[in-house]
């Protein structure tokens, strides 16, 4: 008589596994990819390829050769690391920085806690804080796309010279004394709506899109990798503060479409806050996860130093998720409490 | 009308019900039976009958003695080969009488006709009296003693009867069967239990998934004033107690309390059939429809089987066990027993055998938790898995009592939606135990 | 400047006389009151604050053997580094019986290997003995014998067991037992026995758990115990330390005197002992092929 298994129930299995989650949000990002090659040129291709290779080469190094146990390096989680990281960087940015950022990101903000799982804060959002801080100059001089001659294909623009990305020049314009509307019709570029939109404005390689990262968003609310809980309160949070603001004072403030469209905030509110592995595990937690972060990001954007709050305040709200989930415990069945 | 479901979790295996045209067969007598003595929630029978006695269907060999117990009546007529230890599903030893099975001679009590009986002679205490002593245990899989549950104490307000016809496990089609077969015994059935019970109101729970049951309950339902028939949408566990109450009539019952603290009653259909049986024909408890099913069965089959009959028969009765079987499956695949060996008899509690073969048997590598958040989100009673998996990891029992560890209902949502395939259900299933000791340890101080 | 020199003095001293004030009123007024046995046991372990215990550190290790203590054992707490000898120290401190006057080890009492006890079926589920054991019977069919996923290894905090693959038991190393007891209370079976150390490390045990009858057990596993009795029978009068229960022989460790007669009669070789028996000399017999057969019978 063969050997039968014995195991406890459930004896069935769902289909959704982490290779499918992780491999599904790398289709997610497909668009924002094809869009920065539509604006940066083959720079960014390089910029990610090189950001995917040394992450998943890192994780593959250490798992191998340093802790020797299974090497997981292939179950995408890398690989979305690497292209986020990517995302968050200038097509401008020497590779030997990119691989320098790939090796803290996994390295040090996910291998060192225990691997997958385990890492408290966003690995590419660590990456690209530790990249800012090494590498300041180098990180916050974007290409305009401009993309009619053969420099485009390396990323530069026409003259030779780079430019700062709308809320860089905001930023700098208010200091300086001027007002927004002027500072938009001087500016380089213009900074309508739709350029925004569409994404044919200066900034890092994935963030400049938000057509594109909407439909990679709508790509895994449709295959249930995420809840729109995140992306919606986290946008929602930092239209409703900007807007307060630019309501009582247009000319030193922003108005709140153009906070939501520019900067990476679109991009870290689909991929980056809603990365499982840092964002708080009931609903209940997640909302105010996310209408913090979105106050944080407003915060840093409107009276911060920088003209970009997104990866802070992400990883900020990162170090208080242990303390939500903690205290906010999703809703029970029942709520009678009986310990007996 | 329109489908009603609870609110919070849920997964949505594929149904499989494979075996939902197969009408019930009638296996035949096997030569040797074994019936167990603990085949219900509480203290096991103690046998009344010794080696050698002459049994016909429908004797008594086991009484329920302790308040909580049911008894055990002889599902075939012959001699009583042994009143032994014998293995069960999980390999551990219980006592058992075995029957040699001569013929098939009936008790006289016992109505043997098909015919239908609708008038209700007894009073609610009789009614009460006759499904104790016919052994009438929940045939839903749980087999509690169904008269414990009609001895409603003093103050208790009740005013709703609710029926689960739901079966939301994936393959078994024992109750859709009955619905189909059966219809109007088990309205009559209904009947009794309502006046057994003293209320007016009913609700019969079904999935919507069996649209022809549906149809014809409702048909036969029109000439049954009281008794309503609710569709339900088909989400698992829509047929767990504390669910099925919450969709068909939006009580939540707290936690640690019990249906009767929100004025429900629940019973299983194939248990109202048994009822009817029992209070209109003395018919005890002897014999249940078993789904005998899996992938690569050429017929999988209902079976109305008697108590006692091993496995095996029903194994042979379908063409033998398919090439390539590694897990033989008794009950249901998110909540039944994976079985050792064949060698073990039918009992009360079998609602179906599943045959899994080797792409569906093993479990798949388990992964580091990715905090995907998915087990909270579908666990139905609004629980925490991934941090009880954990604390029951590093032991920390009083950490997990505060979790409401103890309301979990062992569905095996969690695990089954788990990316990581981590056992959180097994681990819970532990904390569970050990939270129950704790606890009676403390009472005793 | 000296103004300066004079103002900075005085400032500062001010400054550290306050602080100091405040420090000693909040040392007085939030002192934590602790249990003096705490400090004494804190000092006698050895301050590495390893965590190999599993408490935080020395001092929390300290806490629960005064904890243990107060609720009557403090079986299953041993300091790895500081061995046996420190346990025996904190027992007497705390008034506890650390290991009953006489070094105990602990036994496993099962010999059902791959090879006399062949798997049945497969335990698909967590590698833990308590969860194997709530299902069914575990993989070999034996309801008492041992499960083979090593819960007992994983708990012993001084690496004294480690799991056999080619047997599928666990293997105490008796050097490094210090008869904590946390393997014993592991076992869902209760399979493990701390039994004493024995004269010149001799001791002899029934290597079997098993409470089925004979015949049953037999097709479990070949070396399990069939209750014959011959054992009982073997040994000497004056000792009787086997006693028959429930189709399990079980030989009482404290009137045992190691004699080994009784390994030799048992058919399926389920009693174990750390030594070995020397062969029984032959008899001396004319026919040759007699004696063969004879040696052969008492194989």
């Amino acid at each position: 008589m063969s050997r039968y298994i014995v195991s406890l129930s459930p004896h069935e299995k769902g289909t959704y596994t982490v290779e499918r989650v992780m491999w599904g949000v790398v289709i997610a990002l497909l668009p924002s990819f094809l869009a920065s090659i539509y604006f940066f040129g083959i720079r960014a291709v390089a910029v990610t390829a090189v950001a995917m290779i040394t992450c998943i080469g890192v994780e593959y190094f250490i798992q191998k050769f340093m802790l020797k146990c299974e090497v997981t390096a292939f179950d995408g989680s890398a690989a979305i690391t690497g292209m986020l990281l990517a995302f968050n960087l200038p097509s401008s940015i020497p590779l030997w920085e990119v691989v320098v950022g790939g090796i803290f990101s996994i390295g040090i903000a996910k291998m060192v806690f225990g691997g997958l799982g385990k890492n408290p804060f966003n690995p590419a959002l660590a990456g690209r804080a530790f990249m800012l801080a090494s590498f300041p100059v180098d990180m916050t001089t974007w290409p305009i796309p401009i993309k009619t001659s053969m420099l485009w294909a390396m990323g530069k623009t026409v003259d030779g010279t780079t430019s700062a990305s709308p809320l860089g020049l905001l930023k700098e314009g208010i200091k300086a004394g001027g007002n927004v509307p002027e500072i938009f019709a001087n500016a380089p570029q213009s900074f309508d709506y739709f350029n925004l939109f569409i994404g044919n404005v200066g900034g890092c390689i994935g963030e400049v899109s938000a057509l594109a990262i909407i439909l990679g968003g709508l790509y895994m609310l449709y295959k249930k990798i995420i809840t729109w809980h995140i992306p919606v309160f986290y946008l929602g949070s930092l239209f409703v503060f900007t807007g307060v603001f630019w309501m009582i004072d247009p000319n030193h403030y922003a108005d709140p479409l153009f906070h939501i469209l520019s900067g990476g905030v679109m991009l870290g509110a689909w991929f980056m806050a809603t990365d499982m592995v840092t964002s708080p595990m009931s609903v209940k937690g997640q909302i105010l996860f996310a209408v913090i972060a979105g106050v944080l990001c407003g915060s840093i954007r409107l009276f911060g130093g920088y003209p970009e709050g997104c990866s802070y305040s992400i990883l900020i709200m990162n170090a208080f998720v242990p303390l939500i989930d903690k205290y906010i415990k999703p809703v029970r069945f029942g709520k009678e409490v009986n310990y007996g | 009308m329109k489908l009603k479901t609870f609110k919070i979790g849920g997964v949505h295996p594929p149904e499989n019900k494979m075996a939902a045209n197969s009408p019930i067969e009638a296996l035949s007598l096997p030569k040797r039976v074994s019936i167990p003595m603990n085949q219900h929630i509480g203290a096991p029978a103690n046998p009344v009958v010794k080696k050698g006695d002459d049994v016909k269907v429908g004797t008594l060999i086991g009484k329920g003695e302790s308040f909580i117990s049911a008894n055990i009546h002889s599902s075939v007529s012959g001699k009583v080969f042994a009143v032994e230890t014998v293995m069960d599903t999980t390999g551990y030893k219980v006592k058992a009488v075995i029957i040699d099975v001569e013929g098939d001679v009936w008790e006289d009590s016992i109505i043997h006709s098909g015919a239908l009986i609708k008038d209700i002679k007894l009073e609610s205490a009789e009614i009460v009296e006759r499904i104790k002593s016919c052994g009438i245990v929940g045939l839903g899989g749980a087999c509690f003693p169904t008269h414990v549950k009609y001895m409603v104490p003093e103050g208790k307000k009740l005013d709703t009867l609710v029926i689960n016809a739901v079966e939301c496990e994936p393959y078994l089609t024992a109750d859709h069967r009955i619905m189909l077969e059966r219809t109007e015994e088990i309205m009559v059935g209904i009947e009794i239990m309502k006046k057994a019970l003293k209320i007016n109101r009913a609700i019969v729970g079904i999935e919507a998934n069996k649209p022809d049951a549906i149809a014809k309950m409702e048909k036969v339902a029109a000439n049954f004033p009281g008794t309503e028939i609710q569709p339900l949408k088909v989400q698992y566990p829509q047929g767990a107690e504390k669910q099925l109450i919450k969709s068909v009539v939006n009580r939540e019952v707290p936690s640690g309390k019990l249906p009767l603290d929100v004025g429900c009653v629940v019973n299983n259909v194939g248990t109202a059939l048994a009822i009817y049986e029992a209070v209109q024909k003395n018919k005890p408890l002897i014999e249940r429809v078993v789904t005998v099913t899996g992938k690569k069965l050429s017929k999988p089959a209902n079976y109305l089987v008697r108590i006692g009959t091993p496995v095996d028969m029903l194994v042979e009765a379908v063409g033998g066990i398919p090439e390539g079987t590694e897990k033989i499956v008794n009950g249901g695949p998110m909540m039944g027993k994976a079985v050792s060996t064949t060698e073990v008899s039918v009992t009360k509690g079998t609602s179906g055998i599943i045959f899994f073969d080797k792409s569906e048997a093993r479990r798949k590598r388990i992964a580091n938790c990715i905090r995907c958040g998915k087990c909270v989100s579908v666990c139905a009673m609004g629980l925490e898995p991934y941090l009880m998996e954990k604390l029951v990891e590093k032991s920390r029992w009083e950490e997990i009592e505060k979790l409401a560890v103890t309301d979990c209902i062992e569905c095996g949502s969690c695990s089954y939606t788990c990316p990581s395939s981590r056992p959180l259900l097994d681990l819970i299933r532990l904390g569970k135990a050990n939270v129950n000791r704790i606890r009676w340890e403390r009472s005793k101080k | 400047m000296d103004g300066i020199i004079l103002y900075s003095v005085i400032s500062l001293g001010a400054v550290a006389a306050i602080s100091a004030m405040v420090l000693f009123f909040i040392a007085k007024k939030f002192n934590v009151v602790e249990d003096p046995r705490i400090d004494v046991v804190a000092e006698l372990l050895p301050g590495a604050n390893c965590g190999g215990c599993g408490y935080p550190g020395c001092r929390g290790m300290a806490e629960a053997f005064v904890k243990g203590a107060d609720a009557g054992s403090i079986a299953g707490l041993g300091c790895p580094p500081g061995g046996s000898a420190t346990s025996e120290k904190i027992g007497k401190v705390l008034g506890m019986e650390v290991a009953a006057g006489e070094p105990m080890v602990a036994v496993l009492r099962c010999g059902g290997t791959h090879e006399k006890a062949p798997k049945k079926t497969e335990f698909d589920g967590p590698s833990k003995c308590s969860i194997s054991h709530a299902v069914y019977t575990g993989e070999k069919g034996c309801p008492n014998g041992c499960l083979g996923l090593g819960d007992c290894v994983k708990i012993c905090a001084f690496g004294a067991m480690y799991m056999d693959d080619k047997t599928g038991l666990p293997v105490i190393i008796e050097a490094k037992c210090v008869s904590c007891g946390a393997c014993v209370k592991a076992c869902p079976r209760k399979i493990i026995e701390l039994r004493p150390l024995g004269r010149k490390n001799r001791r002899v045990w029934v290597n079997c758990r098993s409470l089925e009858k004979g015949a049953v057990a037999m097709k479990v596993c070949k070396a399990a115990c069939i209750a014959c009795g011959k054992c009982v029978k073997e040994c000497p009068e004056k000792v009787q330390a086997i006693t028959l229960d429930n189709f399990l022989a079980y030989i009482d460790p404290k009137k045992c005197i190691a004699c080994g007669k009784c390994i030799a009669v048992c058919p399926t070789k389920a009693i174990s002992a750390t030594f070995e028996m020397p062969a029984p000399k032959p008899k001396p017999v004319e026919d040759g092929t007699a004696e063969v057969k004879k040696e052969e019978v008492k194989q």
